[in-house]
């Protein structure tokens, strides 16, 4: 539990941390849909290469545009891109950065999509298994080519009629399986390689310009935060300075038309403060008709 | 146990995370409420299709509903609707602002259940197994069967122990296609939300910014208002009860003394608060008739100047006389029976 609660503090610590953080819960998210996911192949020969393309990639496309949505940065950049100039300049360079390490978090889930997809097989084994040479394999080398499309077609589903006890259908799959198996494990290479080379080489190249231009980003994202809690804390005071000018006035007009009232004495501090010159049922309900009827303009000068 | 304090306090931290939180629960709940449910498709020609789209359309539109009972600002936004223009102009902006974000979030969970069922493809293949392409997947030319009688067969596809009509079209090779298909609608759905997501999002700092941040600001500043005039005026009542108590037990200690022919006690400078607390309230007696009054004659909802204590006994009742009578003598008849 402790454990869990430190980390869970470790990640609200700063904004950037935030971010990872949410990347990191989408990543996982994202293998869960994966593994939730009952994937079926329609095992008809057009509707194959569809469908299997398609849950390759929709899903990370998806998972991209969640990971812009969910990304608070995102929206403070597009502010800083569209403010009108006014008195502080832009800086294409905070701007390039923010754009850049928002697109590198967004573009982690649908990579981890992808490469899970790839690893698995299904996927491709689906989509390609009309695209094999039957010639290569015995069980479909002597049909005619019409027969030979249906066939390859049943190939991903095992429990079909024709494909229960067939022994070629187990090589088709085995050899896609292991093209999509080295597919997925080049593309996780290579990706690990950039990243590192990337990481490597990068405080070879302006690293002053990147130094700035990450202290201005994050200065641009406090900034908005804490104007969100100044503006909070404003309407706050407003409404109270607001609700006590409310009372003050009613007492006011109350004062002003029961001439006969006997003159108030004084009560102990603290209740004649809470009380502000209310004190029985008609005033009581005058105020709320009052509150309700005709809330007082939003001026406290 | 802890964790749920935990997750409870960080949504708690301020409106929009509660606002959130309670939306990711409801997103929870919609997607455990499919799991939960025991679909039965009824396996009968026009029954098959009502019951299938009922499913998948029925539940998100009370999800909706509920999504909106459930926020807390909805009698916010209908009170701001509703009352009079009084002293205050109304915004427009800031009412379309309130109803937009209630709108938005109550959103989540029916599309929630829309994706769910559409990607586990259990409605889609109940509702158009009727509709399935024979000539294409299956032999239409299988003598025998009129139109009526094909459609028969054809429903009975979603319940595989009593289908019959393996000839016709295998029962795998119809629900592969129908659940091909109903993924497909499915994650082009998902792709559909996302983006009108993303580009609600996106498309506000470009255009209405300034607009926003004032609807923003108000809106906020509506319900706060609210919320701080309740507490205001839950003090003011609790002031007043402590107040008009206060008076009515003045009041029925200074009556009981009247009657009692001798002036109240009046507690000595130096006795301590626990006696002054017993507000001249010193005897078993007196306590019960005090108890009773406050059953039978509550005081009335009108406090007053604290009075000093005459022997008119009149203090505890309505306003006090402007010039104080004549005090009263208590005299008793005794009537002999002599």
């Amino acid at each position: 539990m402790d454990r869990f609660r430190m980390i869970f503090q470790y990640f609200q610590s700063n904004s950037e941390s935030v971010m990872n953080g949410i990347c990191g819960l989408l990543a996982l998210a994202s293998v869960k849909i994966y593994s939730c996911f009952d994937f079926s192949c329609p095992c008809l020969p057009r509707y194959n290469m569809a469908y299997g393309l398609g849950i390759m990639f929709i899903p990370p496309v998806t998972l991209f545009l969640c990971g812009l949505i969910l990304n608070r940065q995102s929206l403070v950049m597009l502010e800083e891109w569209r403010r009108p100039q006014g008195c502080r300049k832009k800086d294409l360079a905070v701007m390039r950065y923010m754009c850049s390490s928002i697109m590198q978090r967004a573009m982690v889930a649908p990579v981890v999509w992808i490469i899970v997809t790839l690893l698995d097989g299904k996927c491709l084994i689906c989509a390609f298994s009309g695209s094999v040479d039957p010639e290569t394999f015995v069980g479909f080398a002597n049909t005619s080519p019409l027969q030979v499309q249906q066939l390859l077609a049943k190939v991903p589903c095992k429990d079909d009629e024709l494909m229960r006890n067939n022994t070629s259908r187990k090589a088709v799959t085995r050899y896609l399986r292991c093209w999509s198996q080295a597919l997925g494990w080049s593309i996780l290479l290579i990706l690990i390689v950039a990243v590192f080379l990337a990481r490597w080489l990068r405080p070879c190249f302006n690293q002053a310009t990147l130094l700035q231009a990450r202290h201005w980003s994050n200065y641009i994202d406090i900034e908005q935060k804490i104007f969100e809690e100044t503006c909070c804390e404003h309407s706050r005071l407003f409404a109270h300075k607001c609700i006590l000018h409310f009372f003050k006035s009613i007492r006011e007009e109350i004062k002003m038309h029961s001439f006969n009232l006997p003159r108030e004495e004084e009560r102990a501090e603290g209740e004649e403060d809470l009380l502000r010159g209310i004190a029985d049922q008609d005033q009581v309900n005058k105020l709320l008709k009052m509150w309700y009827y005709e809330k007082p303009p939003l001026d406290v000068s | 146990m802890d964790k749920f304090r935990m997750i409870f306090q960080f949504l708690q931290s301020n409106q929009e995370s509660f606002m959130n939180g309670i939306c990711g629960i409801m997103a929870l709940a919609s997607a455990q409420m499919y799991s939960a449910f025991d679909f039965n498709c009824p396996c009968l020609p026009r029954y098959n299709l009502v019951y299938g789209l009922g499913i998948l359309l029925v539940p998100p539109f009370i999800l909706f509903l509920l999504g909106f009972v459930l926020n807390n600002n909805i009698s916010m936004l209908a009170e701001e609707w509703r009352r009079p223009r009084g002293q205050r102009g109304k915004d427009p902006a800031v009412l379309r602002y309130m109803f937009c974000s209630m709108a938005q979030r109550a959103m989540i969970a029916p599309a929630v259940w829309v994706s769910v069922t559409l990607l586990d493809g259990k409605c889609i293949t109940c509702a158009f197994c009727t509709s399935v392409p024979v000539e294409t997947l299956g032999n239409a030319s299988h003598p025998g069967l009129s139109q009526g009688e094909m459609k028969r067969v054809l429903a009975r596809i979603p319940c595989k122990e009593i289908y019959d009509g393996q000839e016709l079209i295998a029962n795998e090779v119809a629900i592969r296609y129908l659940r091909c298909i109903s993924q497909a609608l499915g994650w082009c759905f998902v792709l559909l939300m996302t983006t009108l997501a993303f580009l609600v999002r996106s498309l506000r700092p470009c255009f209405t910014q300034a607009a926003f941040l004032k609807s923003r600001y108000w809106s906020h500043y509506i319900d706060i208002e609210r919320k701080l005039f309740d507490e205001t005026c839950a003090e003011h009542a609790r002031s007043f009860a402590k107040v008009c108590i206060q008076q009515f037990f003045e009041g029925m200690s200074t009556d009981l003394a009247a009657t009692r022919c001798h002036s109240p006690r009046k507690a000595p400078a130096d006795a301590g608060e626990a006696t002054e607390k017993l507000l001249g309230i010193t005897d078993q007696s007196t306590m019960n008739t005090v108890l009773k009054s406050w059953h039978r004659c509550k005081p009335p909802l009108h406090l007053h100047q604290p009075t000093l204590p005459s022997s008119n006994g009149w203090a505890g009742e309505g306003q006090p006389p402007a010039h104080p009578s004549t005090p009263r003598r208590e005299t008793v008849a005794y009537y002999s029976r002599v």
